[in-house]
């Protein structure tokens, strides 16, 4: 990994040029004090002083809204016209923290695990992450506790910590980073002598996500998903700030007979519709079998299978849920589950 | 707080409940507990910051089918137990009713016109922010006004908490949902984010306790209860208080101002 480091007065200049080197920046932006992440028009707009924005930056390869292919009949003939790459942007993702980053390994997982999903790996291969790491936290904030950290790298290209209120530590972890910064290398300074550790977050450990995985492998028929999901009404506001959920919907835009397209769509394992049968069967009948398939498939069936877990401790489930789902603190009681 | 406790222990104990709805000390605030035991019913907290409207779980089928409820109740989950009455979602003297006087006192409320009787003696609690929110949209000019709702609906997931929150929401299933023929377009877009939240509040004329549960449950903090009290506001203005006439648009009345309903 190579360390550099930039002041601030360079940071804009720097991503004004890569800007101009015909990148999109997609980055959080503060509005009516809600932060989310946007194609900004300006690196002024940027903002880089929230704990979280309200939504992750999945959508970035994961789109809420994908037009998949389009058809047209034909003279009893039907055209197909495939996705297309072709107009996708080239993105710097900025601003994003650890735990967004990370949780592109999760979603790549899920996408490439049988077929590779076109859609998504065509998005991913023209997105750069310029990660910032949390120099603050909220208590909803838990990744340290499913093994992340404040400061830590992993999904990022880049990694930016701040010093003190002058400047970056540059973390350069990949290629794709390295191309970012060396022809533009005269913005750019030596490392300070820091200890990186100070400048970070302290976010504490609430629970061993190691026993959580153990305790629920075995809890299928535990009366505590029950106990736990009486208060969950069912909405999909969990699953849609999450930055590793990835259940998908797809749907028609018929326009007429004649042609339309086919789309995909963002849709959550907690909806009753997700699993409801043709026939009218459905699978996961009630709540409480909805809230443990999404614990379990975050926290078991995905680190068995992906070697990823569904989870990377952002606390946004926890934040934007109306009725106060805390997740840290549910994974806190399965930790302590008696089996 | 210990007399609700104490009286939930007993209905629990008696078993004239097998449930109770009220709140519990979460994270930040008040939230939602589905107390089944006396340990449950130790957790409990009622006072002035238990706002939620909880009325939203007593049609859910799952949680109540064939149970007993009991349901510490805001003044705006009273209101939503009057109209779930009125539109035989709860049968009247069922549910075991608590909530708080004007002065802060525990209350029982045995039917619908115990409940009636304390609406009438609460003042409505102020909604001075929608109010003037909906005052700055209006006085917007068309364009402008366009601008901010697309602005803000462009912004809609369509995780459908708004929908999730509202205990007026209860269909099995929604206009959403239906797909022969497809009323809406399922996925999130601007239009059809707009199509979505006027088919919700025009479902919501005359039925809407105006508890802003929708707005308070938006994850992305989109202010679509202020819609919902607009729509109020109007029903308010045409037809008079709702309370006491059954639900305003499926009412038929001949002294109706309107023409066409002769």
């Amino acid at each position: 990994m190579e360390l550099k480091y930039i002041p601030k007065t360079s940071l804009k200049p720097w991503l004004e040029k890569v800007r101009e080197g015909g990148k999109q920046i997609y980055a959080p932006v503060a509005e009516n004090g809600k932060t989310s992440f946007k194609r900004v028009k300006s690196v002024d707009e940027i903002s880089m002083e929230h704990v979280q924005t309200a939504q992750s930056a999945k959508g970035i390869a994961f789109p809420r809204t994908e037009k998949l292919f389009s058809y047209a009949k034909q003279q009893g003939d039907v055209a197909l016209q495939d996705y297309d790459p072709g107009s996708l942007p080239n993105t710097l993702v900025f601003g994003l923290h650890p735990c967004d980053a990370a949780a592109f390994k999760p979603l790549s997982g899920i996408f490439n695990w049988d077929t590779g999903d076109k859609p998504f790996n065509e998005r991913m291969q023209r997105v750069v992450m310029v990660s910032l790491s949390c120099s603050k936290c909220d208590p909803f904030c838990f990744c340290t506790s499913v093994g992340g950290s404040p400061g830590s790298a992993e999904g990022s290209d880049i990694l930016l910590t701040a010093v003190g209120s002058d400047g970056y530590l540059v973390e350069v972890a990949t290629d794709k980073g390295k191309a970012l910064t060396e022809p533009h290398a005269a913005l750019f300074e030596a490392p300070p002598d820091v200890n990186r550790e100070e400048l970070l977050a302290r976010v504490p450990a609430k629970f061993s996500v190691d026993e959580v995985e153990r305790k629920i492998a075995g809890a299928f028929e535990s009366d505590v998903w029950k106990k736990q999901s009486a208060r969950c009404i069912g909405c999909g506001a969990c699953a849609f700030v999450c930055p590793a959920c990835a259940c998908f919907d797809i749907q028609e835009n018929a326009r007429g007979a004649a042609a339309g397209d086919r789309i995909r769509c963002w849709d959550s394992c907690g909806f009753s519709l997700f699993t409801l049968h043709t026939s009218g069967h459905n699978p996961r009948e009630t709540q409480s079998w909805r809230w443990r398939q999404r614990l379990l498939h975050k926290f078991c069936y995905m680190p068995r299978r992906l070697a990823a877990r569904g989870c990377t401790g952002c606390g946004r489930c926890s934040r934007a849920c109306p009725v106060d789902m805390n997740l840290a603190e549910h994974l806190s009681e399965l930790e302590k589950l008696k089996t | 707080m210990n007399e609700l406790r104490s009286k939930v222990k007993a209905l629990l104990g008696s078993s004239e409940i097998d449930l109770f709805v009220g709140y519990e000390q979460g994270t930040r605030l008040p939230r939602p507990l589905l107390a089944a035991s006396a340990e449950d019913a130790d957790k409990l907290i009622f006072d002035e910051r238990c706002t939620g409207n909880l009325a939203v779980y007593l049609t859910r089928k799952d949680l109540m089918g064939g149970k007993k409820a009991g349901i510490a109740a805001s003044y705006y989950a009273l209101r939503s137990i009057c109209r779930l009455i009125d539109e035989n979602q709860l049968q009247d003297g069922a549910t075991k009713i608590f909530a708080l006087t004007p002065q802060g006192a525990l209350t029982s409320l045995e039917t619908i016109a115990d409940v009636k009787q304390l609406l009438q003696e609460t003042p409505a609690p102020a909604k001075q922010v929608e109010d003037a929110w909906v005052q700055e949209v209006e006085e917007m000019p068309a364009a402008e006004r366009w601008k901010f709702w697309t602005g803000e609906l462009a912004k809609c997931f369509k995780c459908y908490a708004c929908r999730a929150a509202c205990p007026m929401c209860y269909c099995t299933r929604c206009i959403v949902e239906v797909n022969r023929p497809q009323w809406l377009q399922p996925w999130a877009a601007t239009l059809s984010n707009m199509e979505w939240q006027i088919n919700r509040v025009m479902h919501m004329a005359g039925r809407c306790a105006d508890c802003g549960a929708c707005g308070a449950a938006c994850p992305l903090g989109l202010p679509v209860h202020i819609i919902a009290h607009k729509m109020v506001q109007m029903v308010r203005q045409h037809f008079g208080e709702p309370a006491d006439k059954g639900a305003t648009l499926s009412t038929f009345d001949p002294s109706d101002k309107e023409n066409f309903i002769r």
